[in-house]
């Protein structure tokens, strides 16, 4: 063959340029069971595996999305962002953590504050969004949270959260101490106008978040298998020096020990919430979709 | 001096019994000992030892000074959890007259680590709820360490609605590494028992006085905390977690505790700063574990003026006057 012929394309075409693969995040896998799931079905199923109910973590706005009507929404609180009052620095500086998380998640800070509606019974919800520093509470997640309970008492309707958080943020050190107390004085406020408040624990609740607004619920509800405690099992493991019973801190343990009252799973967060605050709030009972 | 420090409430006065030094308090130590020496040596009446035992004392005195005016944020944690500081009970002996113990949560069971009462503060009555460790081994198991377990909450709150009920202002002393973490604890509903005197502790019809003596750590502390007046003791600490948990926590290793103790900023001043206390108290030279009587002193007389501001108000003023400092807590844009 002369140089020539080289330099002319051949006429015999093979089809190996385009890879044969599964485009990306078509399948996703249960962290719990390891089916092969359909990313399309995990989706509408709220995240929750097909195969073995496992309730896998779900983003705060889906969360949102999926738990009140379509119409109307109204976001409180998104213009509060964070700052780094402290200078804190560990082996990254706070500063630029948050700007990494901001990045990742496409969200300010750790909560999520909407005003709707669910079933047509007006109210505040919102959700923790654990992806951003494991939902921890500083001073953002304590100022929206306490914007919700205003909100909800100037407009005397209840109030709504999931937590999915795994406690104080540390880089806040002593504020985000602080904010403990100041969700839970807020609720207090909400508690003496008899507002119905429903806490609902998800994967997973720890901390300064469980030891103030998760379990300060009228009605307190979790999501089947969450973990749910204040100290950490493995903090606990190292003090006790034991090992932990089986099933510890997790929510079927805490509806045994009687600290939650009941265990919905998250296809059924809409109805039974609904029921729930239809019945406090002296509605007639919302319709069941089926 | 071991049989001395058994209960803690009334034998120890912090002037001869400071037997643990802390690394940096060395220096000290030793010319304390040379001091004790010479004092032996003194009864036979030998010219010039007294001057040197003054001149020693002086010098020891200007040592401790010089030591304490830049103790980094990790050794006042140190001091902070000195075996010899003064607790709970140290200071109700000091501070009140008339105390009486009340025991229990009426649900499950008493909890050493957190001491409840009615007392009289300068003849007022008034409710007293505080943490309490132990000085020897045995009662620092007791105590558990002062670390209060869901039942001290508890009987905290059961005492500050009895303190409600009948116009008690209460005072709270607030001494704790922290919650304790225990299958037990958590069985029992640890985030609730804490969760629930926050909400509380916020809209409580009667004064509350709270005074960080030692250490303020994390929920456990906060759970006696919410009031209308915090103060801090000059070398007390506040934080949301141990520099040993911070450090462990986001440096992987607890080694960096000192440095987490920097940046956390869990100091009496840095709080202060930051707005969260509202008075901090000043300790005897050299801190309140060398002289108990001083340290009581110096506490009586700040919280004697925060106690008669407080009462002089109404109950609606105060309620309101708490929850907007509740409201202000934290720093964001917006």
């Amino acid at each position: 063959m002369s140089w020539f012929r080289k330099l002319i394309p051949s006429r015999i075409k093979t089809t190996t340029t385009s890879k044969r693969t599964v485009p990306e995040g078509v399948w996703s896998k249960c962290d719990k069971c390891n089916a092969v799931l359909y990313r399309a079905e995990l989706d509408r199923n709220l995240e929750v595996c097909p195969k073995c109910s496992h309730h896998m973590r779900i983003r705060a706005r889906t969360r949102l999305e999926c738990f009140l009507d379509p119409e109307p929404r109204v976001e409180i609180g998104a213009g509060i962002t964070p700052v780094d009052k402290l200078k804190f620095r560990d082996s990254k500086k706070y500063k630029d953590r948050l700007s990494q998380a901001q990045k990742k998640t496409g969200e300010q800070d750790a909560l999520i504050v909407m005003m709707g509606q669910l079933k047509d019974i007006p109210l505040v919800a919102c959700a923790f969004e654990f992806e951003f520093m494991g939902g921890s509470m500083g001073s953002v997640v304590g100022e929206r949270f306490v914007r919700a309970v205003e909100a909800a008492i100037e407009h005397h309707i209840p109030l709504v959260c999931f937590s999915a958080s795994g406690g104080a943020r540390m880089q806040e050190a002593i504020l985000s101490l602080m904010q403990m107390a100041k969700t839970s004085a807020a609720l207090g406020l909400l508690s003496e106008r008899n507002i119905p408040y429903i806490s609902v624990m998800t994967d997973p609740t720890m901390g300064g978040v469980s030891a103030s607004l998760a379990t300060l619920g009228d009605i307190n509800l979790a999501e089947p298998g969450a973990l749910i405690g204040f100290a950490g099992p493995r903090v606990i493991e190292q003090t006790v020096r034991e090992t932990l019973p089986e099933g510890f801190q997790r929510s079927e343990f805490l509806l045994e020990h009687g600290d939650i009252d009941m265990i919905v799973d998250r296809r059924e967060m809409r109805d039974r919430i609904a029921s729930l605050l239809a019945k406090m709030t002296h509605r007639l009972e919302p319709v069941t979709a089926q | 001096m071991a049989d001395k420090t058994t209960n803690g409430s009334k034998e120890n006065d912090g002037k001869e019994s400071v037997m643990n030094f802390l690394d940096f308090e060395q220096p000290i130590a030793e010319l304390d000992a040379k001091i004790r020496e010479l004092r032996y040596v003194g009864d036979d009446k030998e010219i010039n030892i007294n001057d040197e035992i003054i001149r020693l004392q002086k010098k020891s005195k200007d040592m401790i000074s010089s030591i304490f005016s830049s103790l980094t944020a990790w050794q006042i944690s140190q001091v902070s959890r000195h075996p010899a500081r003064p607790y709970t009970l140290d200071y109700i002996g000091r501070l009140f007259s008339d105390f009486d113990e009340l025991h229990g949560d009426r649900n499950y069971s008493d909890d050493p680590a957190i001491i409840c009462g009615i007392a009289r503060f300068r003849d007022q009555p008034v409710a007293i709820i505080g943490h309490q460790k132990g000085r020897d081994t045995k009662e620092r198991i007791y105590r558990n360490y002062g670390m209060p377990r869901p039942e001290g909450y508890r009987k905290a709150l059961r005492i500050m609605k009895l303190a409600e009920r009948f116009s008690l202002p209460i005072f709270t002393f607030i001494d704790t590494p922290g919650a304790y973490p225990g299958i037990g604890a958590e069985e029992r509903g640890q985030s609730e028992a804490i969760s629930r005197n926050l909400l509380a502790m916020s809209g409580l019809k009667t004064p509350i006085i709270s005074t960080v003596i030692g250490e303020g750590g994390s929920g456990g502390a906060l759970a006696i905390g919410v009031s209308d007046r915090l103060l801090m003791l000059e070398y007390s600490t506040y934080s949301v977690i141990s520099p040993e948990g911070c450090a462990s926590i986001l440096w992987k290793s607890a080694d960096k505790a000192e440095v987490a103790a920097e940046v956390m900023g869990i100091t009496a001043k840095r709080l202060s700063e930051l707005g969260l206390v509202d008075q901090v108290v000043n300790e005897p030279l050299g801190g309140a574990h060398r002289d108990y009587a001083a340290a009581a002193t110096y506490l009586e007389s700040a919280l004697s003026g925060i106690f008669d501001d407080l009462c002089s108000r109404s109950i609606e003023q105060l309620l309101t006057e708490r929850q907007t400092k509740i409201r202000q807590y934290g720093f964001y844009n917006a």
